[in-house]
């Protein structure tokens, strides 16, 4: 029985060195991060510096250049407003798209559904060069630049893009609701379109918090788009590479941190909020790397 | 008969945005990479040629493209080895260990997740630093200066730099998805380990590993597919392939080729190969692994 103790309390001291090893490789990293971002340029040069020291004073002017010179401020403005704009989109496109694939039979609707399912293994890295083409090919033909480097254009391509994840989820949803919920609504005298959106699409509330979430994070650290299509009208992930790249040349580290901070932090609190639903919703999906 | 038609015309506007932009944006674009493949191409005069399969036959005997495609079937190995391993080990301690702090770990482990893989470029950055770099720093600190490396410099070790940066990103997203799977495991089968004098370790070799089987199996595929998705985006911010082509990576090679090169006949080709092979490589993988499912 003694015997049996002692080897729990070695077994739980193992089980909790091994979590706290993983734990620490993130959360050390991540705060060492943050608190780089205030440090001062000569606390990172020459000889005598520490990298684990702490900064020896709060210079917040590492912020200030970041967000003014290097334009982090104007992406973070234009990351937003993609984000944002690529969710309502996605939403308005995708829920009457679902709706119609899961709750009605129609014909052509098994083809419908296996293009949407093919839609799930085209990922966005083989086909970004030939989308990038594509809207070159029609600034040319205009003749002048309006397909690319363009935010509402960007924003169209994210939700186009996320769309077979998204119409999935949510017609699985969709799908599980009981039958019958229509028929009542059209004895009542409700028309299709009403029906959706006055009974059926707030009935799907879970699955399109899920889809908003995970489409949230997509959208906010999409980087291989947005490099490729977008110039002047950039959005935070690609000014953060651009401003990596200048600053570690010219050894500024303190703002390369602050930039780190900036894309980071609101991420960060996002997740904490909604960590939960999160990995919940996660083994809802199933998938999405 | 007014209804019916009612209905086809409701049907009709609820798909047809849908539809309409997957064609332009997705289908479009992914016929045109294999139509491109057959084509030589130029950014700046602007001209195609067809010239059949010459763009797979010079991919053949591409040194690069070779190199490349060792450094991905590396990393797709190792990535999956210790990330399940990991990833296992780690479920089974959050969902079946009684010890306080479950929820705090679990949170945690999943951050990396959550990042941009800028930032996480950015991260690792700062670890692998040469001089002022947190992991030789940390070394130097504990008395281990033999250990201490140019983590992004030394030919031998860069890839595996950044295998260990994918394997740290992943373990999280991975050890939830098996969590989900040991929670459903019933409790009672737990029970009669307990009562059979079973041991802990046996315990998991003998229930748990067994019954998460399909889930484990499941995430072959997803391995093959995120990590040469995103083997691509961890080289593009951090190594961009180099030192001398050490951590060339697939994706990344036709991405230099079509996007940065111009060539995007021969980039095309690339996509094309490397989409086909990791359709190949996730049939076998999940050939080998069909074995008899245990049922619950």
């Amino acid at each position: 029985m003694n015997k049996k103790k002692s080897g729990n309390i070695v077994g739980k001291g193992v089980i909790y060195i091994a979590l706290i090893v993983l734990a620490i490789t993130i959360i050390v990293p991540v705060a060492w991060v943050f608190m780089a971002s205030f440090k001062k340029n000569s606390e990172f040069i020459g000889a005598g510096t520490n990298p684990w020291a702490l900064p020896k004073q709060m210079f917040v002017q590492n912020y200030q250049v970041a967000f003014q010179d290097a334009r982090m401020g104007e992406f973070l403005f234009n990351t937003i407003l993609v984000t944002v704009l690529a969710l309502l989109l996605i939403l308005v496109i995708a829920l009457p798209a679902s709706y119609a694939l899961s709750r009605f039979k129609f014909k052509g609707n098994k083809i419908l559904n296996l293009l949407f399912m093919a839609g799930l293994f085209i990922n966005v890295n083989y086909i970004v060069v030939p989308i990038f083409l594509m809207l070159s090919d029609w600034d040319s033909a205009l003749g002048f630049q309006l397909f690319l480097d363009n935010r509402f254009m960007l924003a169209l391509i994210y939700a186009a893009t996320n769309l077979p994840f998204t119409v999935y989820l949510l017609s699985s949803y969709f799908r599980s609701l009981p039958k019958g919920f229509e028929e009542a609504a059209y004895i009542d005298g409700c028309g299709y379109f009403k029906t959706m959106v006055k009974i059926m699409i707030p009935m799907a509330k879970p699955s399109i918090i899920t889809v908003l979430l995970f489409n949230f994070l997509t959208f906010w650290n999409e980087y291989i788009i947005a490099y490729t299509l977008m110039d002047e009208h950039g959005t935070i992930a690609m000014g953060l590479k651009n401003l990596m790249a200048v600053e570690r040349t010219a050894t500024n580290y303190g703002i390369m941190y602050a930039g780190l901070v900036i894309v980071m932090l609101p991420v960060l609190i996002f997740y904490i909020c909604v960590q939960k639903k999160l990995t919940e919703g996660m083994t809802l999906g199933g998938l999405k790397g | 008969m007014n209804r019916e038609k009612a209905q086809r015309r409701f049907i009709f506007g609820c798909l047809a945005p849908a539809v309409i932009l997957m064609a332009i944006f997705i289908f479009y674009p992914t016929i045109n990479v294999f139509k491109m493949s057959l084509f030589r191409m130029g950014a700046i005069t602007n001209t195609s040629e067809f010239v059949g399969l010459s763009n797979f036959k010079t991919l053949m005997q591409d040194k690069n493209f070779l190199e490349a495609m060792q450094n991905t079937i590396l990393i797709i190995v190792m990535v999956m080895i210790f990330t399940i391993v990991l990833a296992v080990l780690f479920a089974a301690l959050l969902q079946r260990g009684k010890f306080k702090g479950k929820t705090f770990f679990r949170i945690v482990f999943y951050i990396p997740n959550i990042l941009s893989i800028v930032v996480i470029g950015g991260i690792f950055g700062a670890i692998y630093d040469p001089s002022n770099g947190l992991l030789n720093t940390f070394l130097e600190a504990i008395h281990l200066d033999g250990l201490t490396h140019k983590w992004m410099g030394e030919p031998n070790i860069v890839i595996y730099s950044v295998i260990f940066a994918l394997v740290w990103q992943a373990i999280g997203y991975y050890m939830v998805m098996y969590m989900s799977g040991m929670a459903a495991i019933p409790e009672d089968l737990y029970e009669a380990a307990a009562l059979d004098g079973s041991s802990e370790i046996h315990t998991f070799f003998s229930v748990t590993l067994p019954l998460i089987w399909t889930n484990i199996r499941t995430t072959l595929t997803f391995y093959i597919i995120s990590t040469i998705n995103l083997s691509f985006l961890f080289v593009q911010i951090m190594t961009d392939g180099g030192p001398n082509g050490k951590t060339e990576v697939f994706l990344n090679y036709m991405y230099k080729q079509a996007y940065g090169n111009g060539a995007y006949g021969y980039g095309m080709a690339i996509g094309v190969v490397v989409f086909l092979f990791s359709f190949v490589l996730a049939a076998i993988v999940n050939k080998i692994t069909d074995r008899e499912v245990y049922e619950m």
